[in-house]
């Protein structure tokens, strides 16, 4: 009984963690229900197709991918491209995931071919070939685009001719899938205020008696979302996804079975590849400005930060632990450095604190993986000698 | 089933091995009917599981350049090159290891895929693969696959929750599942469950060939296979030692057919010196164990337990007496290493060590090796020696570490080692035990097997030690070395008095070096022998047989 509640709380130290500073951290930073409602539905949308990228290598056993900052890039490259085209809007949008998808699949059969000459290292081995292909992306876009891509927007380009300028403007996509569908969530009385003033135009407007003030909810990025969700649920029910369940507990046991072990790995990481792509655009779409030498590396780190406080494990990560880390998470960057300036005078501390924490709760996860692992590696080995003898 | 109704469901025609020039099989033929049962015996090195790679189509086979002779399944010659063409052929193989799924429940792992789906259009546009499961068809195959096997387990319940018997059903009844099984090999169904457990499976065993399955049972307990089988097959070296009905056969003659080395025995009687009674007559058990009491024993090993994998001690008690060869023999994987490797501390064990009447602290290899113990690992590359440097580095290292020599200098503070000490000292065991080297410069990792073995020797008698463990001493060497490598071991042990354990695959070995032999079966104690009890008897402790006059001399 007592080592059940102690399990209970063991494997949910991380996400409890959290919500205990930020009980601290909501009050002190003073800001008012709304404007955290507000940004915290913002990030959601922002984020969480990113971190859901995640679930299906950890799913095929392949631990955290950190090649999805590959699929990232391959989704820069294309945004890249219809800035230069000048396609807007939704357009442009789907033309850059069009464009990015092809690359992304590619650099994930690459990556997968890879992490199968790894086995049992994928993490490292990832987090690496993220770096190798991080190069290959800067010598195409600071020396081969204006060169032998044809770039011809100026703004895009560096004075010498070639190369793309650091801070890219997005503003031909910038937030069109976030306002697809207008919509704002009020109090009554904030409605009839917000339809005297806009008139009754193209917004969704939906009424809750008791809410204070009034927020925007990206309803078609949360829509897509959804759907995501909804694809990874039937996912798991497949037999694709049954063949990656059983090799993520037994690669020796779903290939004595002749399930296609190698095979069944890369399209995995294809998968996630392919939608960390995608994540990407509907990210970088909400930014309005690509950072185009950095915006990627972050990607990755702060996606499996946000996945780990949400309870999710190196073997084991839900849907449940996406929204509750990307929550979390987000709730500490938003509270943090206002409630670190409030208690100090300094709003570095919450920045420190914040990257700190993300790094951290990293480092946490791979050791208590591997401490895990070796755990029940010796309750193995003491199965076998049946109930004879104690504890080593 | 078969247009032809005469040919027997398989036969082997002069089936034959050989690994790069090392002759492992020859010259098998049998043949097996629809819902026969054969039991096939035989030692380590037998030919057992090569004969197995052959029939299931391992890709070991093909790589090494295939095999001998034909094989018919009904009738018509076929050569596997996959497993996947010898499962398609309907032969299914139920492993020692479990090959289960620990997340996975019952009905998951019964049809580990080959998943029930429902069809879907998706299924048109990609592959079979996106197809959703039908859970519900799935649970009710599961369920029929168990109950054919006449056992009650729940299909929801996940593998890791079950007990260790539940499993083999489980193995069993993903084999069953496939329609098309004809041919059952079972590689020791048994050695992990209990006798209730065993019990049970026979019965569905034989329920299973009454339905038309032909199954080939592999076990080492003879009575198991004695009483399930129909015919039963010895193979000994590599060959067919005998094809016959079970009624005709007791486990005694099974035993000794499978060891069968009697023209080997030694010829001179042993002499153990410290009881010579027990030799002479066996039933005077005891009087020896009041003799016994007497002397404090070298080593005494109570209730020890060890956790090295694939090589389990569930419980082990022995004595060894001062200046004794003392030998542990058993089949490979029943944990005969396990018990030198867990003394010297090198994997978790549990229990009670006593040296010369003293505590023993287990788990710590420093502690062993301080009490003056050496040890010569039957991993001779990765435990035994440094390969990359030198051979006076690796016979000395052990004994600068424990014991301070081949230093100069002031202890604790700034030492150096002695390199003219150093190479003195195996100048003199490059002598004594004839190792080929250019000198004590040359890396040990360049030597032969043989000579790395010697070095091995040399690193444990520096040590000067009181007790030596000596795991399979002669393995991967030829046969010249072999003999130099036992008369050395004789002779050390009665010019210095030193006790030596030695663990080894090879019976004829320990008996012909040995004063007395344990037989280490299932990770226990199956009896004590003196080295020249004749070799069936040791067979049938192998077997998991019972001697009472082996059983006198565990006391």
């Amino acid at each position: 009984m007592i080592r059940k509640l102690f399990d209970i709380i063991a494997n949910n130290a991380v996400p409890a963690v959290f919500i205990i500073i930020s009980a601290f951290a909501i009050p002190l930073s003073g800001f008012s229900a709304s404007y955290l409602v507000q940004e915290l539905l913002t990030r959601i949308g922002r984020n969480s197709f990113l971190i859901l990228s995640l679930l299906i290598p950890i799913m095929a056993g392949m631990g955290l991918n950190f090649g999805m900052v590959l699929g990232a890039m391959a989704g820069q490259i294309g945004l890249l491209l219809i800035c230069d085209w000048g396609i807007v809007g939704i357009p442009g949008m789907v033309l850059a995931c069009l464009i990015g998808t092809p690359i992304a699949i590619v650099l994930g059969i690459f990556c997968g071919h890879i992490l199968n000459r790894a086995k049992g290292r994928e993490m490292v081995t990832s987090y690496i070939l993220g770096f190798f292909i991080n190069g290959v992306y800067q010598m195409v876009v600071l020396y081969l685009m204006g060169w032998i891509i044809p770039i011809t927007n100026p703004n895009l380009l560096l004075s010498r001719g070639y190369g793309v300028r650091n801070a890219v403007s997005l503003s031909g996509i910038r937030a069109v899938l976030d306002n697809l569908i207008p919509t704002i969530i009020t109090n009554p009385e904030g409605a009839k205020q917000f339809l005297n003033i806009n008139g009754s135009g193209s917004f969704l407007l939906l009424q809750l008696p008791f809410f204070d003030g009034a927020i925007r909810l990206p309803l078609a990025t949360f829509i897509i979302i959804a759907l995501f969700c909804v694809f990874i649920i039937w996912f798991r029910k497949t037999k694709l996804g049954q063949d990656m369940r059983a090799i993520g507990q037994s690669q020796s046991v779903a290939d004595s079975a002749g399930i296609p072990v190698n095979r069944t790995r890369i399209i995995a990481i294809v998968i996630s590849t392919v939608l960390a792509c995608y994540g990407q655009i509907i990210y970088l779409q909400n930014m309005g400005t690509l950072n185009t030498y950095n915006s990627h590396d972050q990607a990755g780190m702060f996606s499996i930060a946000a996945l780990l406080i949400g309870g999710a494990s190196v073997s084991k990560a839900t849907i449940t632990n996406v929204f509750v880390g990307v929550v979390l998470f987000h709730l500490m960057f938003i509270v943090a450095p206002m409630a670190g300036k409030n208690l100090i005078g300094e709003a570095q501390i919450g920045e420190y604190f914040r990257v700190f924490v993300s790094y951290g709760i990293i480092a946490i996860a791979l050791v208590l993986h591997a401490w895990k692992r070796n755990r029940e590696r010796e309750a193995a080995r003491r199965s076998l000698r049946g109930n004879k003898g104690g504890n080593a | 089933m078969s247009d032809n109704n005469n040919a027997p469901l398989l036969q082997l025609d002069h089936i034959g091995k050989e690994y790069y020039g090392n002759r492992v099989l020859s010259d098998i033929s049998f043949s097996i009917e629809a819902g026969e049962i054969l039991g096939l015996v035989g030692e380590n090195g037998a030919g057992k599981s090569t004969l197995l790679n052959i029939l299931f189509g391992m890709p070991v086979i093909s790589s090494t350049g295939g095999y001998e002779g034909s094989l018919y399944l009904d009738g018509k010659q076929v050569n596997f090159t996959s497993p996947t063409q010898a499962l398609a052929a309907g032969i299914g193989m139920v492993h020692q290891e479990f090959s289960l799924i620990p997340g996975f429940t019952a009905t998951e792992n019964i049809l580990l895929n080959r998943e029930v789906l429902n069809g879907s259009l998706m299924s048109y546009v990609f592959s079979e693969r996106v197809s959703t499961l039908d859970r519900d068809a799935m649970k009710a195959r599961a369920s029929e696959a168990i109950k054919t096997l006449g056992v009650h387990i729940s299909p929801d319940m996940t593998v890791n929750e079950m007990p260790v018997g539940y499993k083999q059903f489980i193995e069993i009844a993903r084999e069953i599942d496939r329609k098309n099984t004809r041919l059952l090999f079972l590689d020791e169904p048994t050695a992990v469950l209990t006798e209730q457990e065993a019990d049970i499976l026979l019965i569905a065993l034989g329920k299973l060939a009454k339905s038309g399955i032909a199954i080939v049972f592999i076990s080492h307990r003879l009575n198991e296979v004695k009483t399930l089988c129909d015919r039963i097959l010895v193979l000994r070296d590599g060959k067919l030692i005998t094809d016959q009905k079970a009624s005709g056969l007791t486990t005694r003659q099974i035993a000794s057919l499978m060891v069968g080395r009697e023209s080997l025995r030694k010829e001179e009687p042993v002499e153990i010196p410290d009881e010579p009674v027990e030799e002479a007559n066996v039933n005077d058990a005891l009087t020896t164990t009041v003799k016994k009491k007497k002397k404090k024993p070298a080593l005494k090993v109570e209730h020890l337990w060890v956790d090295m994998p694939g090589e389990t001690v569930r419980d082990v008690s022995f004595e060894v007496q001062k200046g004794e060869i003392f030998g542990i023999g058993g089949l490979a994987g029943h944990g005969k290493l396990g018990i030198p490797n867990g003394i010297m501390g090198l994997y978790p064990a549990g229990g009670k060590v006593r040296l010369f009447g003293k505590k023993l602290t287990l788990n710590r290899p420093r502690a062993a090796l301080g009490r003056k113990m050496a040890f010569v690992s039957e991993d001779r590359r990765g435990v035994g020696l440094l390969l990359d440097e030198p051979l006076d580095w690796n016979i000395t290292f052990t004994a600068m570490q424990m014991q301070g020599r081949f230093l100069i200098g002031i202890p604790h503070i700034f030492q150096l080692r002695n390199e003219l000490a150093m190479a003195k000292e195996t100048r003199k065991f490059i002598e004594s035990l004839s190792i080929k080297c250019t000198g004590p410069n040359q890396k040990a990792g360049e030597l032969s097997g043989g000579n790395q073995q010697k070095v091995c020797l040399a690193k444990a008698f520096v040590l000067r030690p009181d007790i030596l463990l000596i795991c399979e001493p002669t393995r991967g060497i030829d046969i010249g070395a072999k003999t130099l490598v036992l008369d050395t071991l004789k002779e050390y042990n009665k010019e210095h008095g030193t006790t030596i354990i030695i663990t080894s695959s090879e019976l004829e070995e320990l008996r012909s070096v040995c004063d007395r032999v344990a037989i280490v079966d299932e990770g226990k104690i199956a009896g004590v022998l003196p080295a020249s009890s004749p070799a069936e008897e040791f067979g049938m402790l192998m077997m998991g047989e019972k001697l009472r006059s082996a059983l006198a001399y565990t006391e």
